[in-house]
């Protein structure tokens, strides 16, 4: 699949070795379209390297964190402390917008919406000009800079990624199985190869543990090629991390005996195919537990893994699944919640702790795939990669949901600790009733089921399932009796909100005709939180190409932020069919999209606007801290 | 443990088996009148409540549909610790679920409880053309071990929700109060074993 080259693509970005000193933020300085930013393509049938790359493992901060310690040169910048403050940086919001981070309390919020409030407007603009501003004249070359938000042309979007047409529709489709005179071996193989998407999971003694697509016969061959690469390299006493051939990217992931290999086509980076494997990797520890795998590779190293892992095929296939869709979970490992109201959030977290069971670790109360709560103790937060895990199996795969009744799932959270199980008590409720789920719902193998609230208490116990199910019924009554029940339902029925009514949030005044939003799908992270908001996908990304074409897009800008080579605090993209920016702090990432023609100025100030408003909203759209004991 | 209050019988059942013999598609029949084809294969225990009435006394069963997947085996006996009853399931079509079955068989008559009533259940029973496991011989290996054998089939209901209605039925009625230690008389002994046996 031919790239994009002939694409207009502008990166204003700004680099951390950037010597310019302030004004805040420092200049940037405009980077033409690099390795670390797109994949390195290379002509097909090339092979290319690329080794090191440190990466943070996927397993990354909890999901409570209070603040985070990768503090990059713009909140220093912004700091008080920092006397050579420019013109601008005195009168601009961005320093109470930095040092948000710790602060828990609600009056940070209120502040910075006075900060931001409307007819400080001006004030906005100057900060966006800073964000933005150098990068402004460096994006001459072929961009048409259309400010002016009338011009805006939000809709087309389908050419984020020309070359990925509907054949991706198709790439879920199962690959078929020989007939027994081989006779079929030349269109499995087409078949094969047609996908764009390939992970590979084998033992070190070059046993199969877990092919996405096709058989054993199939893969057979495959295995033993990347089998015999590994190998080369570790004679050599070197580890192979990936390489790309033609348009193909295979990013290798060895931990102990096991290998997995991820090969793309869709433009993903080295690093997040790292992160999309580390995930498989916990699956698998999920299942078996660190020690019992080691132990059975140690006894015998030409072990069978996929008898152990039998019945947790789908588990992983679905996390796959999940990640060649687009997941922006994965992206910014981080979690969505439920937005509910404050107060109301307050009544569930105070619900949890006064029913909790003695034998509670970890409660959680999710509804539509979204954390609505968490009660925790105390030294204990929960890493987003273990709630991913669990968020696989109860929402994405079939196999608890399906089931209809309660369950009892012995699992191992890796984040937490990868050598015991925890104990999951899961059950569905009827938000209407708060009774257990008693229908199964069709479609059976549809998408996710909108309704649904889940129960997740966790315990170390394995004989703890009557006290679970106890204080399940309690926690369930009283969400019913104080009027919880109701709130999360509504929040499930208002599902998430679209750009256009968040941007005319931040409008002075609240009647009026709503102002169309020049952009057409944002993300933004709160890194203290580690949870993530995004609006509704809208008609616009509601089939799986567009929503894959916007997620590599995201991808993209993602990788320009974390890219190994660069660190850039703002990125620009324009596309023959989209146009995005990236622009990351240290207390938060936001990231817009919007139509081909939307200009740099137009996005910062939607990104803005997205930030206020995020900032504004903190603890509605984000479980903070949780319900501790 | 089965008890008894003004004939509302609790008991909890288990069902143990080979992966994929149809435990949890039985207890779906069971409780929700539903069979899906590609039902997955079960992760932990999955716990379902449904109470039938019988002649003369309303039972309500807290059934443990158990995973088959040998990693899950070390948590077995928690599920049919202090069970009532057990029903264990086998797929005809498969002879190695039904050496599985009586490797259950002889686990419960060491370690259940004695007076646990136990079912064998020959699942789909819908695939004559595809058994593998003789009729004849599940029924002798049942009589000689003191269950009660039915073949059954989830996917067309015949004979699930008789399985569930005969363990009923040969449930003690014995208050747990007259019985402080824990001990459960039967009343009816299992001279009926095999009476209820057979597919349509
Ligand atoms: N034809 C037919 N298929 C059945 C019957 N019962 C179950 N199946 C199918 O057999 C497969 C396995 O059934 P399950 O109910 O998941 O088996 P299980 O014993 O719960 O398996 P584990 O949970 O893995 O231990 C599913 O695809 C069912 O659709 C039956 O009576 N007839
Ligand atoms: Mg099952």
């Amino acid at each position: 699949m031919p790239e994009d080259e002939d694409q207009q693509q502008h990166v204003a970005a700004q680099r951390e070795s950037s010597p310019q000193p302030p004004p805040l933020p420092r200049r940037p300085t405009t980077i033409e379209e690099e390795d670390g930013l797109r994949p390195p393509l290379t002509p097909s049938g090339s092979v290319r390297n690329f080794k090191g790359s440190p990466r943070p493992p996927l397993q990354s901060k909890a999901t409570t964190a209070v603040s985070q310690v990768d503090v990059l040169g713009l909140s220093q910048d912004a700091s008080p402390s920092n006397n050579q403050r420019s013109r601008s940086h005195s009168r601009q919001p961005s320093g109470r917008l930095q040092s948000r981070a710790g602060s828990d309390d609600d009056t940070a919020s209120v502040r910075s919406v006075q900060t931001l409030a409307p007819g400080q407007s001006g004030d906005i603009e100057s900060l966006l000009d800073d964000v933005v501003g150098a990068a402004a004249t460096e994006t001459d070359e072929g961009v048409e800079e259309r400010d002016d938000a009338a011009s805006l042309d939000t809709s087309p979007l389908q050419n984020i990624r020309d070359d990925l047409d509907e054949s991706f529709s198709s790439e879920f489709e199962p690959v078929g199985s020989f007939e027994p005179d081989g006779s079929n071996g030349e269109l499995l193989n087409r078949q094969w190869r047609a996908k764009l998407k390939h992970y590979l999971i084998l033992s070190s003694a070059g046993k199969p543990i877990y092919s996405r697509h096709g058989d054993d016969q199939l893969i057979s061959g495959t295995i033993g090629v990347v089998q015999t690469i590994i190998s080369f390299y570790q004679g050599a006493q070197d580890t192979l991390r990936g390489f790309t051939a033609g348009d193909a990217r295979f990013v290798i992931l060895s931990k102990g005996h096991l290998h997995l290999l991820a090969i793309s086509r869709l433009g993903e980076s080295e690093a997040q195919l790292r992160a999309q494997l580390e995930a498989l990797y916990m699956q698998i520890l999920s299942t078996l537990t660190l020690p019992t795998m080691e132990k059975m590779f140690i006894n015998r190293p030409s072990t069978d893994l996929r008898r152990p892992l039998q019945g947790t095929e789908s588990l992983i296939s679905s996390l796959a699944d999940g990640f060649t869709r687009g997941s922006p979970a994965t992206l910014l490992s981080a979690l969505e919640c439920l937005r509910i109201r404050k107060a109301h959030r307050q009544v569930i977290h105070s619900t949890l702790l006064k029913c909790r069971s003695p034998q509670l670790l970890y409660g959680l109360v999710v509804a539509d795939g979204r954390l609505a709560a968490v009660v925790r103790p105390k030294k204990h937060s929960l890493h987003p990669g273990d709630l991913h895990l669990i968020f696989n199996m109860l929402f994405e795969a079939d196999s608890v949901r399906a089931g209809g009744g309660e369950n009892w799932i012995p699992l191992c959270l890796p984040g937490f600790n990868n050598t015991g199980y925890l104990y999951m008590y899961v059950s569905f409720i009827d938000p209407e009733t708060g009774s257990p789920r008693e229908d199964i719902e069709q479609p059976l193998d549809g998408r996710k089921r909108d309704n649904e609230i889940a129960v997740l208490l966790i315990s170390a116990n394995r004989e703890a399932f009557d006290e679970m199910r106890e204080m399940r019924d309690k926690v369930v009554d009283q969400l019913q009796a104080n009027g919880s029940l109701a709130h999360i339902r509504r929040a499930i029925a208002n599902g998430r909100s679209s750009c256009t009514s968040i941007l005319n949030t931040n409008k002075a005044d609240t009647k009026g005709a709503d102002t169309p939003a020049p952009i057409a799908h944002f993300l933004y992270k709160s890194r203290a939180n580690v949870q993530f908001v995004m609006p509704s996908a809208g008609p616009l990304f509601s089939s799986t190409v567009s929503w894959r074409r916007l997620i590599s897009l995201y991808a993209r800008l993602q990788g320009a932020l974390h890219g190994k080579t660069t660190h850039l605090k703002v990125v620009h993209v324009v596309t023959g069919g989209a146009s995005a920016l990236a622009w990351t702090t240290p207390t938060f990432e936001v990231y817009v999209v919007a139509g081909p023609r939307a200009g740099k100025h137009v996005l910062a100030k939607a990104a803005m606007g997205v930030v206020q408003w995020a900032r504004r909203e903190e603890e509605r759209l984000f479980v903070v801290g949780g319900a501790v004991f | 443990m089965a008890t008894t209050g003004n004939k509302n019988i609790n008991a909890k059942l288990v069902l143990l088996g080979d992966v994929g013999a149809g435990k949890s598609s039985l207890v779906l029949r069971f409780v929700k009148g539903q069979f899906i084809e590609f039902q997955e294969s079960t992760i932990g225990a999955a716990f379902f409540s449904q109470t039938l009435a019988v002649n003369d006394a309303t039972v309500k069963f807290e059934i443990w549909d158990t995973a088959g997947q040998e990693r899950y085996h070390s948590l077995a006996p928690m599920y049919y610790r202090g069970a009532a009853a057990a029903i264990i399931v086998y797929d005809i079509t498969n002879q190695a679920s039904f050496e599985r079955a009586k490797k259950w068989v002889q686990e419960l008559q060491a370690q259940g409880n004695p007076n646990m009533v136990m079912a064998l259940a020959g699942n789909k029973a819908d695939l004559p053309d595809a058994r593998k496991v003789a009729a004849e011989e599940a029924q002798a290996y049942a009589q000689e071990n003191g269950l009660f054998f039915m073949e059954t089939s989830a996917k067309t209901a015949a004979n699930v929700n008789d399985v569930f209605y005969e363990i009923a039925k040969r449930l003690p009625r014995v208050q747990p109060a007259q019985n402080p230690s824990g001990m459960v008389l039967m009343d009816r002994p299992a001279e009926r074993v095999a009476s209820a046996s057979c597919c349509s």
